[in-house]
């Protein structure tokens, strides 16, 4: 049996709220042969629908009726157990991104009774199982290798995958940085079971035990919540700052499992050749609670001078609109939005940004957002918690000299 | 050198506006576009086979329309055009669509670099390129910035991170995702237009390309949407009008209120 989809022509009204609702665009309105000026009929492309159902759950004729297969067979979930948090390190430092995940692993573990386990891999690098711990993992496996002393997809993908078939995690939450999305895709493609990117909500169905992903799909203007159904474990990554840090708690016990590791059972076709900072990314957007951010607004690059003497000022960092770092006034690395970074400091001042959807997706979920700009129709200025109408290169001088002047005092 | 490139027709929402009433996309006359970051794929198989010889073939699976997207590819330097169309395809999720592509590059031969963009403007997954790579069962770097230099059994390129770059060298048969700094892709010349209309485009189906159709498509999907909704929309909040002076007074005020200064 196939998919299928169809509308119930003698149901339906023709109001076009299905049409309107469809995420993927499948669904046309076209006028009906016997009545040209009253109904109009559904159609649905068949090639550019999902099967998804939210037409289904729009339609209030029940005119839409959708029969799905059932989901494939997966595996035996019930030999699943645990929550599972990727404690991902480069250059032996674990990434922020970890103790939010391991925070957010606590909560899904408790809600699930079970417990929540830490996966550490690389070279020398036992210090760190403690920091785990007092994070909240019950449990850290270990793999401790110099094999692992730099990422490669090849060497940890191996070495996961023989951990996950071993120990059957139900859940596996992973960072969403560049290890993270790369890593977590070949693992998941290995054991064949779901990935879902860049999650900003997790729920548990308790009766399924199946973990609910809500991600924004389209560019953050609409929410999608994802399942696993048949397959285990359930995988996602989660972007730096969607969730609040783990605290630490001192006095914790953890177990600690060190994992054998047989280097000849791992694959590995490249080669760690060397590793070259870049000194002008030091700045790193992600981690700031305070940024201010240019765009096209500014008109020329000793804008920027200003922003940063702003940012200095509060401690902040420099971010940047695409249509900033096109112009070249500033560096791909300061860039939000859709093709840059995603952050979410407790403040964010967009000066001479308008708001296009592309930018506003890479830092929605700031605590306030302060707008400045000459036009106080844009987006930006319509969503800020605060929009200052005006020329920026008046209003900013005014902000840094009121901010000395009340430090002075 | 057989250089293998996946695209995918994504809609273009460079321009887009919002619904506000619904606070949907709107959709009407949206147009096709290539993925913006499969340009740079595209543009670096090209560059490769200029430098070492070779073939550039370009995948993309989708409609029928999706043929169109190949063309552009061809006009931009790409040899042949290769579009996977079946309904047996649809409602793929991330390794439904892997499964696709890589019996698809496994049908067509002998290959020895594939390229993906890093992800697609409208999934943002990034999952499909290193799941491509998985199931060729050769080894993939993402976040590629630069091919240093490629010969005919190893490549080596940079590839990006957070806080600088990575040197690795990889044997070939070899995946890479590419990010935006790996090239300025050029502009369709006449010619290559030319070339791109006449070009006639393989479409295979499912059953063509050997595809289990139990892996394909929905069916193929572990994951499911379970809902789609749109999310509550931040509402606007104070408004500052008047001097600049006072402007900047009022807001100093409230965020030393709010101590955050």
């Amino acid at each position: 049996m196939a998919n299928s989809i169809k509308v119930l022509n003698d149901k339906c009204v023709g109001c076009g709220q299905c049409a309107g609702a469809c995420p993927f665009g499948a669904i046309s309105m076209v006028e009906r042969p016997e009545h040209p000026k009253k109904f109009k009929l559904v159609v649905i492309d068949l090639n550019k629908c999902t099967y998804c159902g939210t037409c289904f759950q729009t339609c209030k004729f029940n005119s839409i009726e959708i029969k799905k297969d059932a989901p494939q067979a997966g595996v035996d979930k019930s030999e699943y157990k645990g929550v599972w948090v990727y404690a991902e390190q480069r250059h032996g430092e674990i990434a922020g991104v970890v103790y939010e995940l391991l925070n957010e692993g606590k909560r899904l573990s408790k809600q699930l009774g079970t417990t929540l386990s830490a996966v550490l891999i690389g070279d020398n690098i036992k210090s760190k199982v403690q920091d785990l711990i007092s994070r909240g993992a019950d449990k850290v496996y270990v793999c401790d290798d110099p094999v692992f002393i730099e990422f490669q997809d090849d060497t940890y993908t191996s070495i996961l995958t023989q951990l996950i078939k071993k120990e059957k995690p139900e859940i596996i939450l992973m960072g969403a940085t560049n290890i993270g999305r790369s890593f977590a895709s070949r693992v998941a493609a290995r054991i064949h079971t779901g990935l879902t990117a860049d999650c900003t909500s997790l729920e548990i169905d308790l009766g399924t035990r199946n973990l609910q992903q809500t991600r924004p799909a389209f560019g953050g203007n609409i929410m999608a919540t994802i399942l696993t159904t048949g397959h285990r474990p359930q995988m996602c990554t989660v972007r730096h700052k969607v969730f609040k840090e783990a605290k630490v708690e001192e006095g914790q016990k953890g177990e600690i499992v060190d994992y054998k590791i047989d280097v000849a059972t791992l694959v590995n076709r490249t080669k760690f050749l060397g590793f070259i900072e870049d000194e002008s990314s030091s700045v790193n957007i992600g981690d700031a609670d305070i940024i201010v951010a240019g765009g096209r607004g500014l008109g020329k690059s000793e804008g920027f001078k200003l922003l940063k003497d702003l940012a200095e000022l509060l401690g902040g960092a420099v971010g940047a609109s695409r249509a900033a770092v096109d112009s070249e006034w500033i560096p791909y690395s300061h860039q939000i939005g859709q093709t840059g970074k995603t952050v979410a400091p407790k403040v964010y001042i967009a000066c001479g940004i308008s708001g296009q959807i592309q930018h506003t997706v890479g830092m929605n979920s700031s605590d306030i957002i302060i707008a400045i700009n000459k036009d106080a129709s844009c987006p930006m200025m319509q969503t800020a918690t605060y929009a200052l109408e005006g020329d920026l290169y008046e209003i900013i001088p005014n902000i840094i000299r009121e901010i000395k002047s009340i430090r002075c005092n | 050198m057989n250089i293998i490139v996946c695209i995918k027709q994504v809609p273009n929402t460079t321009n887009v506006q919002i619904d506000h009433e619904t606070g949907r996309l709107k959709r009407d006359g949206l147009e096709s576009i290539i993925n913006p970051f499969d340009e740079y794929a595209i543009e670096e198989g090209v560059r490769i086979k200029e430098r070492v010889g070779g073939k550039v073939t370009v995948i993309t699976m989708g409609p029928p329309q999706a043929e169109a997207v190949l063309r552009e590819a061809i006009a931009k330097g790409a040899d042949e055009g290769v579009l996977l169309s079946d309904r047996a395809f649809g409602g793929a999720d991330t390794l439904a669509t892997s499964y696709a592509l890589s019996t698809a590059v496994r049908f067509l031969g002998k290959f020895d670099i594939v390229i993906c963009g890093k992800q697609a403007s409208d999934g943002d997954t990034a999952q499909v390129g290193p799941g491509i790579a998985e199931m060729l069962d050769i080894p993939h770097v993402a976040y590629v910035k630069k091919v240093e230099s490629v010969d005919d059994k190893t490549i080596k390129v940079e590839r990006m991170m957070e806080d600088g770059y990575d040197l690795i060298e990889s044997s070939l048969p070899v995946l890479l995702t590419v990010v935006k700094e790996i090239n300025n892709p050029r502009v369709a010349s006449l010619k290559g237009k030319m070339v791109a209309k006449k070009a006639v485009i393989k479409v295979l189906d499912a059953a063509a390309i050997g595809a289990d159709v139990k892996k394909t498509g929905l069916n193929g999907s572990p994951t499911q949407v379970m809902k789609i909704f749109t999310p509550p929309q931040r509402t606007g909040g104070e408004k500052f009008t008047g001097e600049p002076n006072k402007v900047a007074v009022a807001l100093v005020k409230r965020l030393s209120d709010l101590s955050l200064i």
